[in-house]
């Protein structure tokens, strides 16, 4: 009774005006610095090489072909590529980047020392980060998406809008951004936490990558294990590609969007109550 | 408000930064004016004032800020601004764009945000550099827009770690004469400084540290008072100084007299300023004394810094 008094009381007390207003700039300037630093260049070139490499190859091919085979092909490169690799490193780049890069370029105190709560600075930089990887990935997959069918002349154009195409786009655009949210809420933590991220984003590779082979309980604190029941078309894969589609125990897309926004709330909750005990000392860093 | 939520309240605080003593059992409360922190590198006044501000939490003890602490920000931050010795800007900016920003996050409207950064910017006479981005700012610029970045939103607390460091002396001479300003104004002015000189004509208080301990604090002059077994110093230029000092050694409080080289005067150490004044009053009346100036020669900052600390403190820095 007393705590449902007392959120009651919060509720109508917070200054929720003033946050949103705090948010909102904090945002501005998170989004334009993360869009606009030399760092983020080699995510814009995670992102976009598909695109790239498919207008070259794709340039020697007659249009034309099999749908099937177009499906395929996207299906392969979100999977093994988007989701697996240049999603996951481009979240690495951006959010650990957040506030470790604060800390090594000696600006935290900044915000440190304005009236905005730290919660509310996890919560922004964390937006800004989902903001800026969202945009930079869903550009990358609707490019790959837009070239491999558009190459596939009529039979390209009647999937795209008379047949199921747009909701593949949809649900790729859709996993895209869940896949932002889960890794970066995993790397805005990391970023509080870890001075050198890297070793332990080479163990949450391999978790993610071989989460399948783990008992199914741990199966659940994987991003992967969400994000592979919401991909519109199952990849079969074979020899070496095997190791990276291991099918997991299936989940249906309503228990798993759930799953991953309960697990990411888990770890930015994580994440403001360890900003909250962080001190300034740069020299230790 | 009570005279408790007009303080800076610091209740037996002790911060450890693992075996390193940060500062110890310290016991303050600071009154509105300026407060200069004085002390060696390493005594402690940076950590005052990080864990005035919240930047780092004590291991022991409680400090509040005019009744606030830093679990509030959104008041707490309305109230307090803190100008540090970190010399680094987001990567970019320009010095407009460095103060703007760190006020929206304050949740005000853009027209005042603007109407506040420019006022901020003229306090410290940056108005020309203002649009140019911070990097290519010397240390002296960068100095005076972290300056107005603290001071934009009219604080009512100024925490500044050593404000004069890098300006020059044009700067240096305006600086002090806004932190008086904005001490007279009813401001709490936190100031440390290793320049001594400079914070002896602008104190109201002082708070001496050593070793991560307070060794002295109040006004200056209750401070010097308080030394004991250091005789006051005090400076008479007069005539026939010569038989002031021989009427002078009669007495116990007196520890010392010694003639002025230009023959105009004499230093006089005593332990006892106040019979001293008494004596001095009727010497000049029953022989006739022409007086031109009584003043205390070691009632200063660079003075008790020496006694209570010791050495260093001669060249007027610490």
């Amino acid at each position: 009774m007393n705590v449902m008094a007392s959120s009651r009381k919060f509720f109508h007390e917070a200054p929720w005006q003033l946050w949103t207003a705090q948010l909102t700039s904090l945002i501005q300037s998170e989004v334009k610095r993360n869009f606009l630093k030399r760092r983020s260049i080699w995510i814009y070139l995670v992102a976009l090489a598909p695109v790239v490499i498919l207008t070259i190859a794709l340039a020697q091919e007659p249009p034309g072909g099999s749908i099937q085979d177009r499906t395929q092909l996207m299906g392969a490169l979100f999977q093994f590529y988007y989701l697996h690799v240049a999603i996951f490193i481009g979240c690495l780049g951006i959010f650990t980047w957040l506030f470790r890069g604060e800390i090594v370029e000696k600006t935290l105190h900044y915000h440190f020392l304005s009236p905005l709560r730290r919660e509310l600075l996890v919560l922004g930089k964390f937006l800004s980060g989902m903001v800026t990887t969202s945009l930079i990935f869903m550009l990358g997959v609707f490019g790959t998406f837009f070239l491999i069918y558009t190459h596939g002349g009529a039979a390209g154009r009647d999937f795209m809008f008379n047949g199921p195409g747009l909701g593949h786009l949809a649900a790729y655009l859709g996993v895209t951004v869940m896949a932002c949210l889960g890794y970066g809420s995993i790397f805005i933590a990391f970023s509080l936490l870890i001075r050198n991220p890297i070793i332990p984003a080479v163990v949450v590779f391999l978790w993610e990558t071989f989460h399948a082979a783990l008992p199914s309980l741990l199966q659940k604190f994987s991003i992967m294990f969400y994000l592979k029941q919401l991909c519109p078309v199952p990849v079969p894969a074979e020899d070496f590609l095997a190791l990276f589609a291991v099918g997991s125990e299936p989940v249906p897309p309503w228990l798993a969007v759930p799953g991953l926004l309960i697990l990411c709330a888990g770890i930015l909750v994580f994440a403001c109550w360890r900003v909250r005990k962080l001190e300034i000392s740069y020299l230790a860093d | 408000m009570t005279a408790e939520n007009n303080r800076i309240v610091f209740e037996n605080v002790s911060k450890f930064y693992g075996d390193v003593l940060g500062v110890n059992r310290v016991n303050l409360s600071l009154p509105p004016g300026v407060t200069s922190l004085v002390g060696p590198n390493g005594s402690g006044k940076t950590t005052l004032m990080n864990l005035m501000t919240g930047l780092i939490k004590p291991t022991q003890g409680r400090v509040n800020v005019l009744g606030l602490t830093p679990n509030h920000p959104e008041e707490f931050f309305r109230r307090v601004g803190y100008c540090t010795q970190f010399d680094s800007f987001p990567k970019g900016v320009t010095g407009y764009e460095f103060i703007y920003q760190s006020l929206k996050l304050h949740g005000i409207s853009n027209n005042e945000a603007h109407r506040l950064t420019k006022e901020a910017i003229d306090r410290v006479n940056m108005g020309e550099a203002a649009s140019r981005r911070i990097a290519g700012y010397s240390k002296g610029m960068r100095q005076r827009i972290r300056l107005a970045q603290s001071i934009a939103h009219h604080p009512t607390v100024l925490v500044l770690d050593e404000p004069l460091n890098g300006l020059d002396p044009m700067a240096r001479a305006e600086s002090i004469a806004l932190f008086q300003a904005l001490g007279k104004d009813g401001l709490h002015v936190i100031i440390s400084s290793h320049v001594l000189h400079e914070v002896d004509k602008i104190s109201d208080q002082v708070v001496l540290m050593s070793y991560g301990y307070v060794v002295a604090e109040g006004q200056i002059h209750g401070v010097r008072s308080e030394v004991k077994e250091h005789p006051m110093q005090i400076l008479v230029r007069c005539s026939r100084p010569n038989l002031v000092a021989s009427r002078l050694f009669n007495q116990d409080h007196v520890v010392e007299a010694k003639l002025q080289s230009d023959g105009n005067g004499l230093l006089v150490r005593t332990q006892n300023a106040d019979q001293f004044y008494l004596l001095l009053n009727r010497i000049v009346l029953d022989d006739n004394i022409a007086v031109e100036a009584v003043a205390p020669a070691d009632d200063d900052v660079n003075s008790l810094y020496q006694y209570l600390i010791g050495g260093g403190g001669s060249g007027g820095t610490v």
